[in-house]
């Protein structure tokens, strides 16, 4: 599955010798990933570099009468590394990465706007030697700012090609691609600039007179923006304005576009069920792996949704005002500001918060919000507390002028947040023993409009990414799940003798799964679940939910349809135990409930999520982390919950 | 170029400065983290780069500066590590 080498890609030609590599370069916001995109179109593999968490993008591009591999390098402002994911792309560069020689070329991409810090960068490329091409942007942006620059003069200055392109608007690209089919013939700078400070500064500001470049004014909307967004009070309406918006859309969009999902698999299912004759086929088809890829497909709008408004509140640039005004609260757990937009995400789905942890610069920090993130309350938790607190909370109880319902949900939410910082610190403070701290720094870009084209790429990049990757994972678990539910196979006679009507589809899918695989598998750990007070049929629909929670929901369910199908949740209040010393008393107390609910809030019950920290860490490490340490603190919380509940309530 | 050089006027530290103020760097105190010092020379915080505080978060931490013609935002703990002289 992972990309490692990179080197597969075989193009459309036959192509004996290898295809030259080059490799992009450029600090953030410099627009080095359009550039990637329009070179590319959109042909980009992703995978991680060995050892680190950082995303790898390749792709071939069409130059000349020629293919070529394209790297786009982690955006950086240097090339003096400071940390282990730094170095990596500096390897990258030298041809110190395991078997991989140097890139035979550079482009470098600089912002026209802040040419004067970038050309520190450039200096530093150009020492390393490389045939080197400077990719200025944003000049567009420069010219509407009274700002000023000579490109041939500047070129005649640096000693290296210089091409001007407008990534978002594909403006350039064709002369880009005609230069890099003369990489061989590449300039090189006579005398590689200086590394020293002062004199660095020194050659960038005799190379900035020499192409006549006149910085841009400071952009004024920007500034009468920022005076509005960034102010103490009418800063924080407005963010928490724009946080409440996101989840609006995300839950009143994202609920109906699930919803018509489930349906369509539901309905799928159904016309399965009915046309194939073998019952056990039916299910195995409808049930197993129609409903599994419907439980894979289901995330998908909502991710969709989610990327669409972070890709354009990233876009316009209120992403980093949000970390700007937000980095103080995350400083507590140890992070920065760039985290909160990950964490933020995980409120209604972990999947893209943790594909959002991308944006941080820091691996400890991505790996701290990565391992945080699956606390967030997200969405799928939403059903089973719904459930859960029904049966705790009676509907008319008041606690003040607020519902007890709504106030049991409300501390759930809060018990998720909470954690997650927790669980940040405490990953952050272990990931501190290693290795240097790292300066918190973050460029303020100017308010820009983002171009349609790169925020639908970042919308179907993030569906991508997410189906190729989990699908296998999720297909799998959802079958053996349901093989193990529904296996061994019982005959009419079998039904028969054991009281049950064949005719009866609910008393034979109760029969079934209450003498399957799973239910010895629920008789098995009873003793670990004991003490949290689960008897086997929700140890069931526990290790049901291991793939996705919102299965617990249905188990539930079906166990308590089974028993009274007119009023499934009278049934589940019904429940008694059915055998160890408990037999005969009730099932859901007061204290088995809360120890579920408190379970649940802390247990990696979702494959999805699994499948897509070892997609972003490159290796199974960091998801079996997450998932023993989460396991083992949602049994503890849980067994701390039901204690403390068993003690108030008497 | 990390030690205080001999300037005219009086130095202190970046972090020190309210918001609207102008000043010039000096250079890098020298308690400052080897890291820290050259990813701060590389973002722009050179001896004698004039430097702006455009403003503070509402929770006073970070604070956005102009420097080299771009902003960029440092938390207290890293603009404490820049020298700056003739702050007006």
């Amino acid at each position: 599955m992972k990309d490692a080498g990179c080197h597969t890609e075989a193009g459309g030609g036959a192509v004996d010798t290898p295809l030259p590599r080059l490799a992009l370069a450029g600090s953030p916001n410099a627009g080095k990933t359009s550039i990637f995109n329009a070179l590319t179109g959109l042909h980009a593999k992703t995978g991680n570099y060995p050892g680190v968490t950082v995303s790898r993008f390749v792709g071939t591009i069409q130059a000349g009468d020629r293919r070529y591999l394209i790297e786009d390098l982690p955006g950086t402002y240097s090339l003096d590394p400071i940390s282990p994911d730094e170095q990596i792309m500096v390897d990258v560069l030298d041809g110190h990465l395991d078997g991989e020689a140097p890139p035979d070329a550079l482009l470098v991409v600089v912002d026209a706007t802040t040419l004067r810090r970038s050309l520190r960068f450039v200096a530093q490329v150009l020492r390393r030697g490389l045939p080197t091409c400077l990719v200025v942007t944003f000049t567009d942006e420069m010219t509407v700012r009274q700002g000023q620059l000579d490109l041939p003069a500047l070129q005649q200055a640096l000693g290296v090609p210089v091409v001007r392109v407008l990534g978002n608007r594909g403006q350039g690209i064709d002369d880009l691609r005609e230069q890099i089919a003369q990489w061989p013939t590449w300039p090189t700078p006579a005398l590689p600039p200086p590394d020293d400070p002062a004199e660095a500064d020194a050659w960038a500001e005799s190379v900035l007179s020499f192409a006549r470049y006149r910085a841009p004014e400071r952009h004024r909307i920007t500034q009468r923006v920022d005076a509005v967004l960034l102010h103490p009070l009418w800063g924080t309406i407005v963010f928490l304005a724009v946080m409440v918006a996101f989840f609006q859309t995300v839950f009143t969009l994202a609920a109906p576009l699930q919803g018509y999902v489930e349906t369509f698999f539901g309905w799928l299912s159904g016309v399965v069920t009915t046309h194939v004759g073998n019952p056990w086929l039916a299910g195995l088809l409808g049930d197993a792996i129609i409903g599994g890829i419907g439980a894979v497909l289901v995330f998908v709008p909502q991710i969709m949704l989610l990327f669409l408004l972070i890709s354009l509140l990233e876009g316009v640039g209120y992403m980093s005002r949000a970390a700007f005004l937000m980095d103080r609260v995350m400083s507590r757990a140890g992070l920065e500001g760039r985290a909160f937009v990950a964490l933020l995400s995980s409120f209604a789905c972990a999947i893209p918060g943790i594909m959002a942890t991308r944006t941080l610069p820091s691996a400890k920090d991505r790996l701290a919000t990565m391992m945080a993130a699956p606390l967030m309350t997200c969405s799928a938790r939403l059903p089973v507390y719904v459930l859960l607190i029904g049966l705790l909370v009676d509907p008319a109880a008041q606690w003040g002028p607020f519902g007890a319902q709504g106030l049991v949900m409300f501390g759930m939410y809060l018990l998720g947040a909470v954690s997650a910082m927790t669980a940040a610190w405490v990953f952050k403070k272990l990931g501190d023993r290693t290795g240097p701290l790292l300066p918190f720094y973050m460029e303020m870009p100017p308010y820009r409009i983002p171009s349609a084209r790169s925020v639908l790429i970042a919308v179907g990049d993030s569906a991508k990414s997410f189906l190729r990757k989990c699908t296998t994972i999720i297909a799998v678990t959802t079958v053996s799940l349901w093989l193990l539910l529904n296996l061994p196979l019982h005959s009419t006679a079998d039904l028969r003798a054991h009281g049950v009507d064949p005719g009866n589809d609910t008393a034979v899918s109760a029969y079934v799964a209450d003498h399957s695989y799973a239910a010895d598998l629920g008789h098995l750990v009873a003793p670990v679940f004991d003490p949290l007070g689960f008897d086997w049929r929700i140890n069931i629909g526990v290790l049901s939910a291991q793939s996705a929670r919102e299965t617990f929901v249905a188990t539930l369910g079906q166990v308590a349809a089974a028993e009274n199908p007119d009023e499934p949740s009278k049934a589940l209040k019904a429940m008694t135990y059915t055998d160890g010393p408990h037999a005969g008393l009730p099932l859901f107390t007061a204290p088995t409930i809360a120890a579920l609910l408190v379970y649940f809030a802390f247990a990696l019950q979702c494959m999805a999520t699994v499948g897509i920290i070892r997609r972003e860490t490159g290796g199974w490490k960091w998801p079996l982390i997450a998932f023993g340490y989460l396991t083992a603190l949602a049994w503890i919380m849980a067994y701390v919950a039901r204690t403390i509940t068993a003690l108030l309530a008497g | 170029m990390r030690a205080v050089e001999a300037s005219t006027g009086s130095t202190g530290r970046l972090s020190g400065l309210p918001p609207g103020s102008r000043a010039t760097i000096v250079g890098l105190a020298d308690g400052a983290p080897p890291s820290t010092a050259r990813r701060l020379t590389d973002l722009g915080f050179t001896a004698g780069t004039p430097v702006q505080v455009v403003r503070r978060a509402p929770l006073r931490d970070p604070v956005v500066y102009r420097v080299k013609d771009y902003d960029l935002c440092l938390r207290r703990a890293q603009a404490a590590h820049v020298l700056v002289r003739d702050a007006q």
